[in-house]
């Protein structure tokens, strides 16, 4: 209490006073982001409004040897904004300024507070946009986006977020400005720009982003694509790709994914099919003709029981609809969701999907699956009640083994959402302990006195050796208790 | 596909050859095929020959993905590709037959699609999706993968690219590839350097299949790649003269190696990066403009801080490609960077070891 206090004062000599917030009913706000089994009251909320308050904030925390974690909306889906109870909370949501577009360089700077959407809404007068689109891109800001190298529904085709992000300027935890990547391609000295975007606000705090703008397409049209069997859904994906096939969107729904959603959202889907393909195409009007036309032949080929072109824009809307409203219509169907986000090989879609399967008869849950299938990018929707202490730690078991399989597969713990808190134990499995140590090299290279958003992506060596010891004792994931550090 | 990889034996003789330098703190010149010799500051050392860890580890087209030691030459893999109708979507420059997928990533340069549209821009750390380095403690560090979305830990695969072999020595690099686009074309204009500029920047702006330009001696020429309706529709937006096919080929191979004659000579060649819509660059010399205006190739004896001047007034940097000179060859860091590199530096090569200088002195 007197530390907050202090702190209290003495954030109060830079910042107004209405931007610290320090009682529980102002903080209460801030105790998760997205990812809500977690939860943690931080011992002061700071809001700065411009780039040399952050200075200052930080310059004082470092002083004083307090951590700091920073925030853009919240909408992170791994804990990765979390507070600290002994730390700040640094909310950059009041920097939301477009600072510039220039449709002639076709780029945008802007600073972190501002949203996803945004970006595009303000070039799209230029008949430009911001391409990567991930599914809160309505809320979600670019310096979140940066934080976690965020993706969306057209990265196959366009890129993540370290593709499009051409410069970030930012703060080091000591209050130093510092500059990542320029307008200019090949920013000399080592590629920090590549480091800095995923790093979960861990190595600089970002003040203003300069992002690449894309021309949109003048068209863009989406087969809707049945099939009897998972499998044959993932051979489709890859017979597409080997066909020399870059969808501009490659999307799956699972059979429970579909009826999920289709009350919800009236897309259309195909209730009795296996699996929901949804493949975009987009480009001039006689391109996307002859890639449409492609893709069809390739999709038959590949078993499917049903085919549906969008003929217009309206069309094609109401065939994503029922995807992007995937998550809003989980959470209506059951008390709570849990959303993993692996990636592993496209081949191996079909495989994992029984494996999953398997896994809802083990830990009593059920289980939709909705995927990035041109990425092999996977989001289960694990529900779960979570007033039930038993169903929750059920479904964090299920997840725990979700990920562990996306490692034997050859694949990825986090596609997109991050590392955050929630997937501290599973970097143990997919890292080994000299690589880990690189990761703790690079968290001291950018912040020696380990004060940025400490504790998160990194599991101590402590950690691994008990997750090590719990998982060789069980045979499987024991039920952890939450939250568990 | 899966061809001649290397043994665990040649990564235990790397690994003794590195302890052994770390432990007399004797300096390593990493060099497989030397064909970038020119490029960097000079370094001294023994030189540590990596080709030993050789051949295409994993391929399948259908993933995108190839997974090859270091050792592999540049051709073998792209013939590789070929055959299933992909490529290296950076389009590297080779500098000579010997060139290795290691030192591609090591120099981290990019040909004339880097500032393509839509799914093919990109420099090499655009298409890195994983790599397997060995450090100066001949520890073996294993970093992203071969998936394309992958957000575990901190992205240090790109860290690697044009890195100039100062944090360890690459052993394995998992690459993102694509398609080759069924119809390619090439177009020319005559046109000054200022109207070029002007166009280049104009047709970024819409939805046209770019695949590169260049602009040299008042002619642009510009190339479209990708299917047959995109590529009629963009032609009949631009006008200019056509290049017959393998004239274009040629063309374009003669940019990306730097055979065109305006590469050759001894004068100092200066690679100057800008914002694509920096005016034509006020300095002596003949230039040569790649990536929509991007890239600058400069031939020029003025002196390095006056093109840095210029080249950093535009929000740009310059460095010296080819050419004697007492100047650093790169474009200095700021300070808060520069300590940033000493410490990673420090701990991925604690001895100092690995190509010593060769990117920025003390590192």
């Amino acid at each position: 209490m007197n530390r907050q206090r202090e702190m209290v004062s003495a954030l109060s000599e830079t910042l107004p006073r209405h931007s610290i917030l320090w009682r529980a009913e102002e903080t209460t706000p801030y105790e998760c982001d997205g990812l809500m089994l977690y939860r943690q009251l931080p011992m002061i909320v700071v809001l700065p409004e411009t780039e040399a308050e952050v200075a200052q904030v930080l310059r004082l925390c470092h002083a004083r040897g307090v951590p700091v974690v920073p925030r853009g909306a919240g909408t992170g889906l791994s804990g990765g904004a979390l507070p600290l109870g002994a730390g700040v909370l640094l909310s950059l949501a009041k920097l939301n300024r477009i600072i510039e577009v220039d449709p002639r360089a076709r780029t945008a700077t802007v600073q972190p507070g501002v949203r996803n959407l945004a970006i595009s809404e303000a070039a799209e007068q230029y008949g430009l946009c911001y391409a990567p689109d991930p599914s809160s891109q309505i809320a979600c800001t670019i310096g979140g986006n940066v934080a976690e190298n965020s993706g969306g529904v057209h990265c196959l085709k366009y890129g993540l977020t370290v593709h499009n992000v051409l410069r970030v300027r930012g703060l080091t935890m000591e209050g130093d400005s510092v500059e990542f990547g320029s307008r200019a391609p090949d920013a000399p000295g080592l590629d920090l720009l590549a480091t800095i975007i995923g790093s979960e606000g861990m190595l600089a705090v970002t003040t203003e982003v300069t992002v690449r703008l894309v021309p949109r397409p003048r068209l863009a049209r989406c087969i809707m694509a049945s099939f009897a069997d998972v499998g044959d859904a993932g051979d489709a994906v890859a017979a597409l790709i080997a066909a020399g096939i870059i969808p501009a969107g490659l999307e799956m729904l699972d059979q429970a994914a579909s009826r999920l959603v289709e009350p919800f959202a009236n897309a259309g889907y195909d209730l009795a099919a296996a699996a929901v393909l949804l493949c975009e195409s987009d480009g001039t009007p006689e391109e996307v003709d002859e890639e449409i036309e492609h893709m069809c032949t390739v999709l038959r080929e590949a078993r499917a029981t049903r085919i549906q072109v969008s003929n217009n824009e309206a069309e094609r809307q109401r065939f994503w609809a029922g995807r992007k409203n995937a998550f809003p219509a989980a959470g209506r169907a059951s008390p709570a969701y849990y959303c993993m986000d692996g990636t592993i090989p496209r081949k191996r879609l079909g495989e994992m999907l029984r494996a999953i399967q398997a896994l809802e008869g083990k830990y009593g849950l059920r289980c939709p699956n909705v995927f990035h299938a041109g990425d092999g990018n996977l989001h289960p929707l694990i529900l779960f009640d979570d007033g039930d202490p038993e169903s929750v730690a059920r479904a964090e078991a299920f997840g725990a083994e979700i990920l562990e399989r996306c490692i034997q597969m050859g694949g990825t713990i986090t596609g997109e959402h991050g590392v955050g808190v929630e997937k501290l134990d599973q970097m143990c499995s997919q890292f080994d302990t000299s690589t880990r140590d690189a990761f703790v090299a690079v968290k001291r290279a950018f912040d020696p006195a380990q004060l940025l958003n400490p504790g998160k992506v990194i599991p101590t060596l402590h950690r691994c050796a008990e997750y090590g010891r719990m998982r060789v004792s069980s045979g499987k994931l024991a039920f952890a208790e939450l939250p568990r550090y | 596909m899966v061809t001649n990889v290397s043994s665990q034996d040649t990564v235990t003789a790397l690994r003794e050859a590195v302890c052994e330098a770390a432990a007399t703190r004797t300096p390593l010149r990493i060099r497989a095929g030397g064909t970038k010799d020119f490029y960097g500051n000079p370094t001294a050392g023994s030189v540590l020959d990596p080709r030993c860890h050789t051949g295409i580890v994993a391929y399948e087209p259908s993933e995108l993905v190839v997974t090859a030691c270091a050792g592999t030459l540049l051709t073998e893999l792209e013939s590789a590709l070929a055959r299933h109708g992909q490529m290296l979507a950076f389009e590297p420059p080779h500098f000579g037959d010997a060139a290795t997928l290691g030192g591609c990533i090591a120099a981290g340069l990019a040909g004339p699609r880097r500032t393509a549209y839509g799914p093919c821009y990109g420099g090499v750390r655009d298409f890195v999706l994983g790599a397997r380095m060995m450090d100066g403690r001949g520890e073996i560090l294993t970093f992203g993968g071969t998936v394309m979305k992958n957000v575990a830990g901190y992205d240090l695969a790109r860290l690697l690219v044009g890195s100039l072999g100062v944090l360890g020595v690459i052993l394995e690099v998992s690459v993102k590839v694509l398609p080759q686009p069924p119809v390619q074309l090439t177009l020319s204009f005559e046109l000054t350097q200022q109207a070029s500029l002007e166009r280049l920047n104009a047709w970024a702006g819409q939805p046209l299949p770019l695949s590169a330009s260049m602009w040299h001696a008042g002619v642009l020429s510009v190339r479209l790649s990708g299917s047959r309706a995109a590529v009629a529709d963009a032609r009949g937006r631009l006008g200019g003269e056509m290049m017959d096919v393998s004239s274009a080929d040629a063309f374009w191979m003669q940019i990306r190696e730097q055979t065109h004659p305006f590469f050759a000579g001894a004068e100092q060649l200066w690679r100057v990066c800008v914002p694509s819509t920096m005016p034509g660059l006020e300095l002596h010399g003949s230039q040569m403009i790649e990536w929509g205006g991007a890239l600058r190739w400069l031939r020029s004896s003025q002196a390095a801080q006056a093109i840095r001047a210029v080249a950093q007034a535009g929000g740009g940097h310059a460095t010296l490609f080819r050419g004697e000179s007492a100047c650093e060859v790169f474009t200095p860091v700021s300070a808060p960077l520069l300590a940033v590199h000493r410490r990673l530096k420090a701990h991925f090569d604690p001895a100092g070891i690995f190509n010593p200088g060769r990117l920025y002195p003390g590192l």
